[in-house]
C-alpha cells in the first residue's frame, strides 16, 4: 500500500511536467493542426537557459521567469521561419519542417554546449525529504506540483477571461471564420506559440530539477510523451492535456515501481493506440462527425 | 419487380430524427426527384442508399437484395452510383484515369499480374483503356484525357463525375445537385445529358436539386422531403400546387401571405 | 517491328547492365574506395527504404512512421534465420519480408480507422514498441544487439534488389491496383463509390510498403553483420521521410533521387561530424519552407524525359551555330 502511495506520488510529480508540456501541444495543435515536434526541444532549451541563468547566482523563480521569456521567444521566431509558409501548403512539408526544427535545435545546443549531462547548482533548491505516513515527499514533488498548478490556473485565465484567449478559442475552432469576424489569425497563432513555450519552458526547468540532468537530447522522449497524454485527454483540450499527463505519469510509474522498468518507455505508445482505437477523440475531447 | 424498394427507412443523429419512415419504390427506367429545404434529409436518403450510412430503422431493398450491412464499394459493384454535391474528383489524377478506376468495377485483374505484367495484364489494361476513352468521346471529354481533372472548368467537372458514376456500369443513377453553381446554360445542357444518359444507358435515375426548372423540366415523379419526412409525392404539376409543399418552402403560413 | 516495341525496355536494360558492370569493375579493381563501397550499399538500402515509404505516404496518402519498425523487423528475422539457425540467405529475405509484412498487416489494420496526424503517430509508436521489445528479448541479444550474422550482402545482391524492387513498385503503381490507391489518395469517399475498397488497399500498401522495408532490413543485416535495437529509432524513419519529402511525395523517381542526394550528402557530411546534423536539420527546413512538394513533385523522369530533353539541348545547340 505504501508502495503504492509512493508510485502515485512519484507519478504525480513526473505527470505534471508531462502535462505542462502537453499544454503547450494541444494548444498549438488544435489552433494549426501541426504536431510541433520541436516543442520537446523548447524544454530542452528552456532547460539550458535556466541552467545558464542558476549558475550566475539566479534562484529559481528569476530563473524560471527568463527561461519563459527566452522560449516564449523562441517558440514565435519557430513559427515565422519554419511554419508560417508551409503549413496553407501542405501538412507532410509542415511535419516535415517541424522535424528539421527539432534537428536543428538538438544540435546546434550540442555543437556548442556539448554532450554532456549537466546538472543544476545546488543553491537553487536544497534538498529536503518529508516522511508523510511512510510516503516519502521531496521538496523537489512540491516544487514541481505548485509551479505547475500556479502556471495552469493563469493559463486557464488567460484563455477563458481575456480577449487574446477568446481570439484563440475562435482561431481553433474554425480559423477561416474567425479571420472574417476580424481576427488577425497570424497574431493569434504567434501568440499560441509564445505561451505554449513558455510553459514549456518551465516543464523544461522543472525536468532538469527532477532528474537532476540538463543535456541536448533530454526533451526528445517527454516531448512525444506529452504529445500522447494530449492526444489521451483530447487534443485541443486543456484539461483533458492535464489530465492525460499525469495519467500517463502515473501509469509509467506504476509499471516502473512493479518490475517493469524495462518496458517503460513503450508503455506510452501501448496507451497512444489503445485509446486511438478506442476512443480516438482522448477522454475528454468532442467527437467530430465526418460530412459526406 | 421493382428495382428498388426502401421501407421505412430511418436515421437518428443521436437525438436529432434525419430522415423518418421515408418509403420509396421505384420501376426500372423511372427518373424522379427528390426536393426538399436544405436540411431535409434528401442527401441523407443517399448517403444511406449508397452505403456511407447505416439505417436506424427500416430496409433498402435493391434489385431483390437487402443492403443491409453492405459496403459502399459492394453496393457499387451491385450496380449503383452516385456524384456528389460538393465534386468530388480524383483531382490530381488525369481525366481518363478518373475514368480508368471506375471502370475497374467492370474489368479488372489480380496483383499478380499487376506485379509481374504477366497475361491477363496487357489484355485487360488495354480493353480498361479502350472502354475509358469511349466514355470520354461519348460525354464530350476526350480532348481533356490527359488533363488534371482539376484543372477543367466547373461544368466540365460537372460532366466528368458523371461520366465516371456511369462507367462503373449502373443500373440505378443518384445525382446530388448536379446543376449547384451553373449557369443557365450549362444547366440546360445538363438537363439534355441527364435525359440523353437515361435513354441511352437504360438508367433509373433519382436527382436531388434546388434548381426548380430543372426538376419541373425532367423528372416524370417528385418527391419532397421536409425535416426528414416525406410530405408530398407527385407529378410536377401536382407537387408545384400541394399547399404543404409550398408551406414547407416559404415557411409558416402567415409568411406566405405576407408574401402574396 | 518487336524491337520498337520493346526499344524502350531494351535501352534501360543496356543502361542498367552498364552501370552494373562498371561499377563492380570499379570496386574489384579498388578504384572506389571501401568507404564509398559502403555508401553506395546504403545508397541502395536508401533506395528502397524511401521507395517503399513513398507508396504508402505519396502514392496511398497514409501517414506512416513506422518504417524503421517495419526494417527492424525484417532485419532481425533476416539475422535469426542466418545467424541463430544457421540457413541459407535467401531464405532470410523470404522471411525477412513475410514477417515485416505480417507486422504491415497489423499495423495496418486497426489504424485504418486514424487519419492524418494520428496515423503518424500511432506508426511512430508502433516502431518505438518494436524497439523496446527487441531490446528485451535476449534470443536476439537484447540491448546488445544480434552478431554474427553472415556478411553476405555484396554490390550484385544490392543492384538486384534494388532493381526489383522498384520495378515491383513502378508495376504496382501502373496498374489497376495502383490507380485504387491513388484514388484513396485523391479522395476515399469517391473511391469508394467508384467500387475501390478503401480498407483492402490500404492495408495492401502498408504490407507492400512493409515487406520492401523488411527487405532493406535483410539487406542492412547482413551487410554490417551486427545489429542492435537502436539503430531502429524513430530518428531513421525520419531520414527516409526526408528523402521522400526532398525528392517528392508521389514520385518514384524522386525517392531514388532523394535517397541518392541525401546519402552522398550524409557521407560528406560525415567528415564534420559536430555540424552534420545542424545543416541537415537547415536543407530539411529550407527543403521544407521552399520546395514544399519535393524537387520533382509528383512527376516521374522517363526515357520521354531524356529525350525531350535531348530535342531542348540539340535545338540548344543548333540555336547557337546559328549565332
Amino acid at each position: 500500500m505504501q508502495d503504492l502511495l509512493q508510485q502515485l506520488l512519484n507519478g504525480l510529480s513526473q505527470g505534471s511536467i508531462y502535462a505542462l508540456i502537453a499544454v503547450g501541444y494541444t494548444m498549438i495543435y488544435g489552433i494549426i493542426q501541426l504536431i510541433n515536434f520541436a516543442h520537446g526541444d523548447v524544454i530542452m532549451v528552456g532547460a539550458y537557459v535556466a541552467l545558464g541563468a542558476a549558475l550566475m547566482g539566479f534562484g529559481f523563480i528569476p530563473s524560471l521567469l527568463m527561461a519563459m521569456i527566452a522560449c516564449a521567444i523562441l517558440g514565435v521566431v519557430i513559427e515565422r521561419v519554419a511554419y508560417r509558409k508551409v503549413r496553407p501548403v501542405s501538412r507532410l512539408a509542415a511535419l516535415t519542417s517541424a522535424i528539421g526544427v527539432s534537428l536543428f535545435l538538438e544540435y546546434i545546443m550540442m555543437y556548442f554546449l556539448g554532450a554532456d549531462i549537466r546538472t543544476y547548482p545546488p543553491g537553487i533548491l536544497v534538498g529536503r525529504t518529508y516522511s508523510l505516513g511512510g510516503v516519502l515527499i521531496t521538496n523537489k514533488d512540491l516544487l514541481v506540483l505548485g509551479t505547475t498548478l500556479v502556471l495552469v490556473v493563469i493559463l486557464q485565465y488567460i484563455i477563458f477571461r481575456t480577449r487574446t484567449g477568446k481570439a484563440m478559442r475562435a482561431v481553433s475552432y474554425d480559423g477561416q471564420a474567425a479571420q472574417l469576424m476580424g481576427v488577425n489569425v497570424n497574431n493569434t497563432v504567434a501568440i499560441t506559440f509564445f505561451i505554449g513555450s513558455a510553459m514549456a519552458a518551465a516543464a523544461g526547468i522543472l525536468y532538469g530539477i527532477y532528474f537532476n540532468s540538463v543535456q541536448p537530447l533530454m526533451g526528445l522522449m517527454p516531448g512525444l510523451k506529452a504529445f500522447i497524454a494530449a492526444v489521451l485527454g483530447g487534443i485541443g483540450s486543456i484539461p483533458g492535456a492535464m489530465l492525460g499527463g499525469i495519467l500517463l505519469g502515473m501509469t509509467e510509474s506504476l509499471v516502473a515501481g512493479f518490475g517493469g522498468s524495462m518496458y517503460r518507455d513503450a508503455v506510452a505508445f501501448i496507451i497512444l493506440i489503445l485509446i486511438l482505437l478506442i476512443k480516438p477523440t482522448g477522454l475528454l475531447g468532442k467527437g467530430v462527425q465526418e460530412k459526406v | 419487380m421493382a428495382l428498388l424498394d426502401i421501407n421505412k427507412l430511418t436515421k437518428n443523429f443521436g437525438g436529432l430524427v434525419a430522415l423518418n419512415n421515408f418509403d420509396l419504390h421505384l420501376e426500372q427506367g423511372a427518373l424522379v426527384g427528390l426536393i426538399g429545404p436544405n436540411g431535409a434529409g434528401k442527401t441523407t436518403v443517399f448517403n444511406l442508399l449508397s452505403g456511407f450510412y447505416q439505417p436506424s430503422g427500416g430496409e433498402i431493398i435493391f434489385d431483390g437484395k437487402n443492403l443491409k450491412g453492405k459496403h459502399p464499394h459492394q453496393i457499387t459493384k451491385m450496380g449503383m452510383a452516385r456524384t456528389f454535391q460538393n465534386i468530388r474528383l480524383f483531382g490530381n489524377l488525369s481525366v481518363l484515369d478518373n475514368v480508368k478506376i471506375a471502370y475497374q468495377s467492370v474489368v479488372n485483374y489480380g496483383l499478380l499480374p499487376a506485379f509481374l505484367r504477366i497475361p491477363p495484364f496487357s489484355r485487360r489494361e488495354e480493353q480498361i483503356e479502350k472502354a475509358a476513352l469511349n466514355f470520354l468521346e461519348i460525354f464530350d471529354l476526350r480532348k481533356y484525357a490527359g488533363e488534371k481533372a482539376r484543372n477543367l472548368p466547373y461544368g466540365e467537372q460537372r460532366r466528368l463525375e458523371i461520366t465516371r458514376a456511369l462507367a462503373t456500369n449502373p443500373r440505378l443513377l443518384l445525382l446530388d445537385e448536379p446543376a449547384a453553381g451553373m449557369n443557365p446554360q450549362e444547366t440546360h445542357e445538363l438537363l439534355s445529358l441527364v435525359r440523353r444518359i437515361r435513354d441511352e444507358f437504360k438508367l433509373t435515375i433519382i436527382l436531388i436539386e434546388h434548381d426548380m426548372s430543372l426538376v419541373m423540366g425532367l423528372c416524370e415523379r417528385v418527391l419532397v422531403l421536409d425535416y426528414g419526412s416525406l410530405i408530398a409525392e407527385g407529378s410536377p404539376k401536382e407537387i408545384q400546387q400541394n399547399p404543404r409543399v409550398i408551406e414547407a418552402y416559404l415557411g409558416d403560413e402567415e409568411v406566405a401571405v405576407w408574401e402574396e | 517491328m518487336i524491337l520498337k516495341k520493346y526499344s524502350t525496355s531494351i535501352t534501360i536494360c543496356l543502361a542498367l547492365a552498364l552501370f552494373f558492370t562498371i561499377v563492380q569493375l570499379g570496386i574489384s579493381g579498388g578504384l572506389i574506395s571501401g568507404y564509398w563501397v559502403t555508401n553506395l550499399y546504403l545508397m541502395g538500402i536508401n533506395i528502397i527504404l524511401a521507395a517503399s515509404l513513398n507508396l504508402i505516404n505519396g502514392f496511398t496518402g497514409e501517414f506512416s512512421l513506422g518504417h524503421a519498425g517495419f526494417m527492424a523487423v525484417g532485419a532481425f528475422t533476416g539475422g535469426i534465420v542466418t545467424a541463430n539457425l544457421g540457413l541459407p540467405f535467401p531464405l532470410a529475405v523470404a522471411a525477412g519480408m513475410l514477417a515485416a509484412a505480417i507486422a504491415g498487416v497489423i499495423v495496418g489494420l486497426p489504424t485504418l480507422r486514424l487519419r492524418g496526424d494520428y496515423l503518424a503517430i500511432a506508426t511512430l509508436g508502433f516502431g518505438e514498441i518494436v524497439r523496446v521489445v527487441l531490446m528485451n528479448i535476449d534470443y536476439v541479444g537484447g540491448a546488445s544487439g544480434l552478431m554474427g550474422i553472415p556478411e553476405v550482402v555484396s554490390w550484385p545482391v544490392i543492384f538486384i534488389s534494388v532493381v526489383l524492387s522498384l520495378l515491383l513498385i513502378r508495376n504496382f503503381i501502373c496498374s489497376s491496383h495502383g490507380r485504387a490507391c491513388l484514388a484513396v489518395r485523391e479522395n476515399d469517399v469517391a473511391a469508394q463509390m467508384m467500387g475501390v475498397n478503401i480498407t483492402y488497399y490500404k492495408v495492401l500498401a502498408f504490407v507492400i510498403g512493409a515487406a520492401l522495408a523488411g527487405l532493406a532490413g535483410v539487406l542492412y543485416a547482413h551487410y554490417y553483420s551486427i545489429i542492435q535495437p537502436k539503430e531502429f529509432s524513430f530518428m531513421l524513419t525520419f531520414d527516409v521521410l526526408v528523402m521522400v519529402m526532398v525528392g517528392g511525395l508521389g514520385s518514384l523517381t524522386g525517392s531514388v533521387v532523394g535517397a541518392v542526394l541525401l546519402t552522398i550528402a550524409s557521407a560528406f557530411l560525415q567528415a564534420i561530424p559536430e555540424l552534420r546534423m545542424v545543416l541537415y536539420a537547415v536543407l530539411l527546413i529550407a527543403a521544407a519552407v521552399f520546395r514544399p512538394q519535393g524537387l520533382f513533385g509528383e512527376k516521374e523522369v522517363t526515357l520521354q524525359t531524356f529525350k525531350r530533353w535531348g530535342g531542348v539541348f540539340s535545338g540548344l545547340a543548333g540555336h547557337k551555330q546559328a549565332d
